[in-house]
C-alpha cells in the first residue's frame, strides 16, 4: 500500500512539474541560493507576477 | 529523479579516479572549471568506451529490438492479409524510434551538435528563478512534449488515411527520425547556445536582413493560416452538434473560474485547481448529453457552422486581449492535464484492445490525384497533409522559446529535442490507428464534403458504395446507427479529421472501458480535448502574432513597440483576428468543402516553416562542422524544400481544377462569364463567385509563401557556402553563440543515468551542500 502511495506521489509530483506547479518552490530555492538582498516575493505576488509577465511575452502553443 | 545519497560512506577511490581522468581531457574548450567542484561532465573517453563496449546482453537487447521492429514492418508492409493487427503499428514505430534515438541521434550529437557539459546552459548562467530555471530533464521532457503536441498530429494522419495506412505510416515514422526530430533537436540546441534566442532572431543573425525579414514575414503569415485552419477543425466538429457546442462552450466558464481561483482564492495551487477543472470538464461532457437530449437544449445549442465561426472569431479577439491569468493560463493547465492523460489512455487502450485493421495498405486513391478527402497525388501531397508528427516547422518556434531557457545540461537536448519529437510522432501513429480502425465506408462518408455526400445518410451511403472501393458496402442504417451511438444527429460530411478520430477513439475506448453505452461519452470526450488544444493554440497564436506585428509596425511607428499601449495592442489583435477570421469564414462557406481545399495550405505552411528552420540550422551547422556531415541537415531540408515547393507549384500552376487554385479560379470565372448559374459543386451564382474569390486568395497565399521560403533557403545556402569557404581558407566565422561559461552543476543526459553518471552524481551529492547550487529536482 505504501508503495502504491509512494508511486502515486511520484506521478503527482511529475505531473505537477510538467504543469509548472512547483514554480514558486523553485523560485524560493533560487532566491535562497543566489545571495538575496531582500525578502522573496510572497506566493501570491509570485504567481501574479508570473502571469502578468506572460501578458507581455506570450508563448505559442503548437498545432 | 536523481538518486539521493544513501549514506555516509564515500567511495573515494571511484570519485578520485574520475577527477583525475577528467583533468586530462577537454582542455581545449576555453572553460576553466571551479577546481573545488567535482567534474561537471562525464569524461569523454569514459563515455566513449561505455558507448563502444558491446556486452552480450547489450547486443542481445538491440538485436531483439531490431528483430521485433523488422517483423512488425514486415507485417505492415509486405504481408497482405484481410486485416492487420494494430499492435504491429506500435512495435514498428517504437522499435524504429528506439533505434533512431540510440544510433542516429548520437551521430547528430557527435558530429553536429557537439554538446559540452562543462559549459553552463542559459538556465544556469542567466538563472533568475522565473524564466531561466534549471529543470529536471524528465519533467522538462514532459513539459516540452506538452508544448509541441497539439491537434496537428491528431488531424493530419486521419485525413491522409484516404490513401491507405502504409504511406502515412512510413512517412510519420521515417520522417520523424530523419527530419522532424533532427529539426527540433538542432533548433533547441542552437537556441540554447544563444541564450534562448527565438528562431526569428537567429534567422536575422545568420541569414542577414533579407533572409531574416523574409523569415519573419513568412512566420507571421504561416501563423495566421495555421490558426485559421485549426479553428476550422473546431467549427467542423461543433457544427450542428448541440452536445459538442454545450460541452466545449462550458470550458470557457470553467477556465474563468479556475483563473479567479488561482489569482484570488488559492494562488499557486495548480494541481488542485487542475483536478477541480478536470472534474468540472467531465461534468460538462456528461451534462452536455443531458442538455442535448432536451428539446430546448437541442434547439438552443444547435448552431450552424457560420454562426460558430463568427462566435469563434469574437471569442478569439476577446480571449487575446483578456489578461493571461484569467483565461489562457488556466486553460493551458487543463489542456496539458488532458493531453498527458488522453495520450497515456489511448496508448494503453490500443495495446490492450489491439483492434484489427481492415483498411488496405494502399487504397484505391494512393495512385490517383482526385481523392474526395484531399485532392492531389501521393507525392507531394501526402507529405504536406501529414506535417505534425513527421516534420513540423511550428516546433521550431517552441524549441527556440521556453524550453532552451529551462535546460539543465547541454547533453540533455538530445533527450528533450529529439526524444520529445519521437513522442509526438507516436501520438500521430496512434491517431492514425484510431482513424483506420473504423469502417472505411464510414470514413469516406464522414470526410468527404457535402457536395459529394449530399448530406443525408441515404445519399452518403449511395455515394460511398458508388466509389467502387473493395470491401466497402455500407447502408444508410449503418451511418444512422453510428451517429446514434456517438450521440450526434448526423456524422455525414463531418470533415476536418477531429470527428473521425473521435469516432475511432470511441470505438477503441468502449472496448476498453464501458462498452457501447459509453461511446457517446468517449466521442465527446475526444471532441472536447481536441477543441481544448485548439482553443489554446488559437489564443496563444493570436497573441504571439499580435506581438510580432506590433514589433514590426514599431520599426516605423515607435509607439507600437510599447506592448502595454492599449490602442496599439487592440488594433494589432484586431488585425490578426481579422486575418485568420477571414480565412476561417472563407473555409466555412467554401462550396468546395473548406477543409478539403485548405488543409494542404496548412501543411504547406507548416513544412515551409520547417524549411526555414532547417535553413537556419544549415547556416549555423556549416560554421561548426565539416562539409561531410552537413547532409544531416541538408537531406531533410532538401526534402522539405522539394515537397513544399512542388506542392505549391501544383497549387499555383496545375491545370487540373481540383488541384490548382488558379485553374479552378479560371474554370469558375469562365462559367460565370458564360452565364451559367451552377457549376460543379457550386449550386448558385453566389457560390460560384465565392469560389472565384477563395481560389484567388488561396492562390496568392501560396505564391507569397513559396516566394518567401525560396528567399530564405537561398540566403541560407549562400551563408552556408560563405562559412565553408571561410573554413577552407582558414578564416574565422562570425560566431553568434553566447560566450562559454563554466558550469557548476551536473545532471545525467538521458532518462536512465549511466554507470559513469551515477558515480558522478554520488560525488556531487557528497560535495558540501553550501558549495553547490540548489538542486533542480521537482519533488
Amino acid at each position: 500500500m505504501n508503495a502504491v502511495l509512494a508511486g502515486f506521489r511520484v506521478f503527482a509530483g511529475y505531473l505537477g512539474g510538467v504543469l509548472g506547479a512547483d514554480a514558486y518552490k523553485k523560485y524560493l530555492e533560487h532566491h535562497e541560493a543566489s545571495g538575496h538582498t531582500g525578502p522573496p516575493l510572497t506566493e501570491r505576488e509570485f504567481w501574479r507576477d508570473r502571469t502578468d509577465r506572460q501578458d507581455t511575452s506570450p508563448q505559442g502553443r503548437c498545432c | 529523479m536523481g538518486t539521493m545519497p544513501d549514506g555516509t560512506k564515500r567511495d573515494s577511490t571511484n570519485s578520485s579516479m574520475h577527477s583525475s581522468t577528467h583533468a586530462t581531457a577537454q582542455l581545449d574548450d576555453g572553460i576553466v572549471p571551479d577546481p573545488s567542484h567535482p567534474p561537471t561532465s562525464v569524461d569523454e573517453s569514459v563515455r566513449d568506451s561505455a558507448d563502444r563496449t558491446w556486452t552480450p546482453a547489450k547486443i542481445a537487447l538491440w538485436a531483439a529490438i531490431a528483430l521485433l521492429g523488422g517483423v512488425a514492418w514486415f507485417m505492415l508492409a509486405i504481408i497482405r492479409g484481410e486485416t492487420v493487427n494494430a499492435i504491429w503499428f506500435v512495435f514498428a514505430s517504437v522499435c524504429t524510434y528506439l533505434i533512431g534515438y540510440r544510433f542516429y541521434s548520437k551521430v547528430i550529437e557527435r558530429y553536429l551538435a557537439k554538446p559540452n557539459d562543462r559549459r553552463a546552459t542559459p538556465a544556469e548562467y542567466k538563472a533568475d528563478g522565473k524564466d531561466y530555471v534549471r529543470t529536471d530533464r524528465n519533467v522538462l521532457f514532459g513539459h516540452h512534449f506538452a508544448a509541441i503536441a497539439g491537434a496537428g498530429p491528431l488531424v493530419g494522419p486521419v485525413i491522409a488515411a484516404q490513401m491507405g495506412y502504409l504511406p502515412g505510416t512510413i512517412w510519420i515514422i521515417i520522417g520523424v527520425v530523419l527530419a522532424g526530430a533532427v529539426q527540433d533537436y538542432l533548433v533547441l540546441f542552437f537556441s540554447m547556445r544563444r541564450g534562448g534566442r527565438s528562431l526569428g532572431q537567429m534567422a536575422r543573425e545568420e541569414l542577414g536582413v533579407i533572409g531574416g525579414t523574409a523569415a519573419l514575414v513568412a512566420t507571421l503569415l504561416i501563423m495566421v493560416i495555421i490558426v485559421a485552419i485549426l479553428a476550422l477543425v473546431v467549427v467542423n466538429a461543433l457544427g450542428e452538434s448541440p452536445w459538442g457546442v454545450f460541452s466545449v462552450g462550458m470550458t470557457i466558464p470553467i477556465a474563468l473560474f479556475m483563473g479567479v481561483y488561482l489569482r484570488f482564492i488559492r494562488p499557486g495551487k495548480v494541481m488542485e485547481v487542475s483536478l477541480i477543472g478536470f472534474v468540472l470538464l467531465m461534468a460538462a461532457i456528461i451534462g452536455g448529453g443531458a442538455v442535448a437530449g432536451t428539446e430546448w437544449g437541442a434547439a438552443f445549442f444547435h448552431l450552424d457552422k457560420v454562426t460558430i465561426a463568427w462566435g469563434l472569431i469574437i471569442y478569439g479577439f476577446i480571449a487575446a486581449i483578456l489578461p493571461v491569468w484569467l483565461l489562457l493560463a488556466p486553460r493551458d493547465y487543463l489542456s496539458t492535464f488532458m493531453k498527458i492523460g488522453v495520450i497515456v489512455m489511448l496508448a494503453l487502450a490500443i495495446i490492450v484492445v489491439r483492434p484489427e485493421i481492415s483498411v488496405p495498405a494502399f487504397s484505391e486513391y494512393a495512385g490517383r490525384d482526385n481523392g474526395p478527402v484531399f485532392s492531389g497525388a501521393l507525392f507531394p501531397f501526402l507529405f504536406v497533409t501529414i506535417a505534425c508528427g513527421a516534420l513540423s516547422g511550428f516546433h521550431a518556434l517552441i524549441a527556440s522559446g521556453t524550453t532552451p531557457k529551462l535546460i539543465e545540461k547541454e547533453r540533455q537536448t538530445r533527450l528533450i529535442g529529439y526524444g520529445g519529437m519521437l513522442m509526438e510522432s507516436f501520438v500521430a501513429i496512434m491517431a492514425l490507428v484510431a482513424a483506420i480502425s473504423i469502417d472505411r465506408g464510414i470514413y469516406f462518408a464522414m470526410n468527404a464534403p457535402v457536395a459529394l455526400t449530399g448530406g443525408t445518410v441515404e445519399t452518403a451511403a449511395a455515394w460511398v458504395n458508388s466509389l467502387g472501393l473493395s470491401g466497402v458496402n455500407i447502408t444508410a442504417g449503418d451511418l444512422a446507427q453510428t451517429a446514434k451511438d456517438v450521440g450526434e444527429q448526423s456524422i455525414v460530411s463531418r470533415s476536418g479529421g477531429a470527428p473521425t478520430l473521435a469516432v475511432g477513439l470511441a470505438h477503441i475506448m468502449q472496448q476498453f472501458i464501458g462498452g457501447t453505452a459509453m461511446m457517446a461519452f468517449w466521442y465527446h470526450f475526444a471532441i472536447m480535448f481536441e477543441a481544448l488544444f485548439i482553443l489554446t493554440a488559437v489564443d496563444a497564436g493570436t497573441r504571439v502574432a499580435r506581438f510580432m506585428l506590433q514589433d514590426s509596425i514599431g520599426n516605423f511607428i515607435p509607439k507600437f513597440k510599447e506592448h502595454s499601449w492599449r490602442p496599439g495592442a487592440w488594433l494589432c489583435t484586431a488585425i490578426m483576428v481579422a486575418a485568420w477570421g477571414a480565412v476561417l469564414i472563407m473555409g466555412v462557406t467554401d462550396p468546395l468543402g473548406g477543409i478539403n481545399t485548405l488543409f494542404p495550405l496548412f501543411g504547406i505552411a507548416n513544412q515551409l516553416l520547417a524549411a526555414i528552420a532547417l535553413s537556419v540550422c544549415l547556416a549555423i551547422a556549416a560554421k561548426r562542422t565539416a562539409l561531410k556531415y552537413l547532409w544531416i541537415v541538408a537531406v531533410p531540408l532538401a526534402f522539405a524544400a522539394v515537397v513544399t515547393i512542388t506542392a505549391s507549384f501544383y497549387k499555383i500552376f496545375s491545370p487540373v481544377p481540383a488541384v490548382g487554385y488558379f485553374a479552378n479560379n479560371a474554370a469558375f470565372a469562365k462559367a460565370l462569364a458564360d452565364g451559367k448559374t451552377s457549376f460543379g459543386t457550386a449550386k448558385t451564382q453566389a457560390a460560384m463567385e465565392a469560389v472565384v474569390r477563395n481560389t484567388m486568395v488561396q492562390g496568392w497565399l501560396s505564391i507569397i509563401f513559396v516566394a518567401l521560403s525560396i528567399i530564405v533557403i537561398i540566403t541560407a545556402v549562400m551563408a552556408t557556402i560563405k562559412a565553408l569557404r571561410n573554413t577552407a581558407a582558414g578564416l574565422p566565422n562570425a560566431e553568434n553563440e553566447d560566450p562559454a561559461r563554466a558550469s557548476r552543476v551536473f545532471a545525467p543526459a538521458g532518462f536512465v543515468p549511466t554507470a559513469a553518471e551515477r558515480d558522478l552524481m554520488t560525488e556531487w551529492n557528497q560535495h558540501p551542500a553550501g558549495e553547490r547550487l540548489e538542486k533542480s529536482g521537482h519533488h
